[in-house]
């Protein structure tokens, strides 16, 4: 992990590079480096941090911070092999436009991991050549992993009282 | 095949055979595959110039050869793999959102669930994500308790991978002797925890339970015969003419591109690249202990098997260094905000009785936080990314599970080999479709 100041430096260097406002915040927590960022410098912070040495996107996962806004947060876990640095970068979306530029491109392995956040959060990968929702039914109503999104929201129908369960259905 | 097949495939790897070998030995040592793109050549069209039809096939769900339920929706050329699409969510059981609604404690037994052949791994990966929220520290004794599960739980993952691929190969007996020793595995974890699977011993700051009398005994019994199980293995393996037929040279793919694809574990080790994470980023005290990590040369299916092989004589002696350093001490942190206090303090003690009933009511409180908690499982990265709201449930819980990052290598090392390949470097790959679902 960069210590605290190492994490300012990147910051710093970031800010100057793509911009003031591209890092919005830092954050040095139990050892753990994390860059909020802006979406839509997305693609740029990233592609800044690779040329740095940290070249694998471990995981890239999506958390709703519900009920605050904006709403949906990607998260992106940098690795640097040769120095064993871990850095995490982090933006936020609101929920009435939730997209964010897919970084497919330059690093395959975020296929199926982003497609996993459009199908559990509803985030849209902008440029995704693919899509579709991964784990869910591709029929499929809402994006499950919300919060607001009720657990065991499904009745189970049995022979017996399909009937039933139609009429109140309807 | 005769000698003179053998000089004209000219890129093979074997020796010339020694004139003191046996007509069996000489069959094994002249074993080789001409380059791929010699055989592709009568097969892409045919002798009056036709061209042949692409044929879409579901390999799947339910196909014993695809490990679970994974389906492939590949587009063949004859025999040849040319597209091959992964189709997965069969058994999503929505586990990560069910432990958003459970507390901290009665997440473990749901998260083990997930990758159901590595459960010690998928527990320790959430319990060091709340430990490091919690800033609590293990315990030394418990953190080499979990090192020997850790380390049994990957023997057993790497037998039932070693049972399941032979039998993809055709090799049946493999299956019964794999999972005889896998018995007696699941017979140590039934000592120290009770249960045969989903155990449930690891907890937030240790292990439920210290070892059980006689537990060590039985241990010692089962490293001293392990080794020589993974040789006989081995050898009934390694110069088997039919496994190597189907295993070497087929499906190579270079660490550059694994790399990139998030491929990690004994599939990235295969092509050469030595990343383990107990040794880059030692945590649960595995700087104590002295084990070399197998790396393979070429990247192949054949590879790939030998490096988990390997990884089965590393996994015995990290467990025999941990059980001969096995310090005394407590088995569990004794934060009482963490950890339920002992038994017998809760008919003397009015504040243990206290924190019983809120620890098991309520459930143990984290304090607001995002941490991300790699480990390395037999399959390789396995990372807990865990959100706290300051109550006593998670916010979120996220397994970055190595199976589901993994599989997305399955299309680039099949493209242009043979469905029957394909076959072997699925059971390579050996996805556990519990953990990609989740």
């Amino acid at each position: 992990m960069p210590d605290a100041t190492a994490l300012e430096l990147i910051a710093q260097e970031l800010r100057e590079a793509e911009g003031e406002g591209v890092v919005a915040d830092t954050l040095f927590f139990r050892n753990q480096a994390t860059l909020s960022v802006e979406p839509a410098s997305i693609r740029a912070v990233l592609a800044h941090l690779r040329e740095k040495g940290y070249r694998f996107l471990a995981s890239l996962h999506g958390v709703d911070y519900y009920p605050q806004e904006p709403r949906l947060g990607v998260v992106y876990e940098l690795l640097d092999m040769s120095r064993v640095d871990r850095i995490a970068v982090k933006l936020r979306v609101p929920s009435d436009s939730p997209e964010v530029e897919s970084v497919t491109e330059d690093w395959p392995t975020a296929n199926h991991q982003e497609r996993e956040v459009y199908d559990m959060f509803g985030v849209v990968f902008r440029g995704h050549p693919d899509l579709r929702r991964i784990l869910m039914p591709e029929d499929y109503e809402g994006h499950p992993q919300r919060r607001d999104f009720p657990i065991g929201g499904e009745p189970v129908i049995f022979t017996r009282d399909e009937a039933g369960w139609l009429e109140t259905r309807e | 095949m005769s000698p003179t097949d053998q000089s004209s495939a000219g890129s093979s790897p074997t020796t010339a055979p020694t004139p003191s070998m046996s007509e069996y030995r000489k069959r094994e040592q002249s074993i080789t595959l001409s380059p791929l793109e010699e055989q592709l050549g009568e097969h892409s069209e045919g002798a009056d110039g036709s061209t042949q039809e692409l044929l879409t096939l579901n390999f799947g769900p339910h196909h014993p050869a695809t490990h679970g339920v994974l389906r492939l929706l590949v587009t063949l050329q004859g025999e040849l793999v040319r597209d091959v699409k992964p189709i997965i969510g069969y058994v999503h059981t929505g586990i990560e959102k069910t432990a958003e609604d459970k507390s901290y404690w009665k997440v473990i037994p749901v998260i083990e669930r997930m990758d159901y052949l590595s459960y010690y791994f998928n527990a320790l990966a959430f319990c060091g994500a709340v430990e490091t929220l919690c800033e609590v520290e293990v315990p030394k004794r418990a953190q080499y308790l979990r090192v020997i599960h850790l380390e049994l739980n990957r023997i057993m993952s790497h037998l039932v991978w070693l049972g399941t691929s032979a039998l993809d190969l055709g090799a049946i007996s493999m299956f019964w002797y794999c999972f005889r020793e896998r018995e007696k595995i699941l017979d140590l974890f039934e000592m120290s925890s009770g249960q045969r699977m989903h155990t449930r011993y690891f907890q937030v700051g240790g292990v439920i339970e210290d070892i059980p009398l006689g537990f060590t005994e039985k241990l010692r019994g089962f490293l001293k015969e392990m080794p020589s199980r993974v040789d006989q293995y081995g050898a009934l393996l390694n110069r088997n003419e039919i496994v190597l037929h189907r295993l070497r040279g087929t499906c190579p793919l270079d660490a550059e591109t694994l790399l990139s694809l998030g491929v990690t574990g004994p599939l990235l080790r295969a092509a050469g690249n030595p990343w383990d994470l107990r040794k880059a980023a030692p945590y649960c005290s595995y700087e104590d202990f002295e084990f070399k990590i197998p790396v393979g040369t070429a990247g192949d299916n054949y590879d790939r098997f030998a490096v988990r092989l390997a990884e089965m004589y590393e996994s015995v002696k990290i467990v025999e260094q941990a059980l001969e350093g096995l310090p005394e001490g407590p088995h569990i942190t004794e934060d009482r905000k963490i950890a339920l206090p002992p038994r017998h303090e809760l008919a003397t003690s009015m504040e243990a009785l206290i924190h019983h009933f809120k620890l098991v009511t309520e459930g143990l409180r984290v304090p607001p936080g995002e941490v991300y908690y790699p480990i390395e499982s037999p399959r390789g990265e396995l990372g807990c990314f865990v959100r706290s709201d300051g109550s006593s449930k998670p916010a979120r819980v996220h397994m970055r599970d190595p199976s589901f990052v993994n599989l997305q290598a399955t299309a680039p090392m099949v493209k242009g080999a043979y469905i029957a390949d394909m076959i072997a470097t699925l059971a390579m790959l050996d996805p556990i479709l519990g953990g990609i679902d989740r």
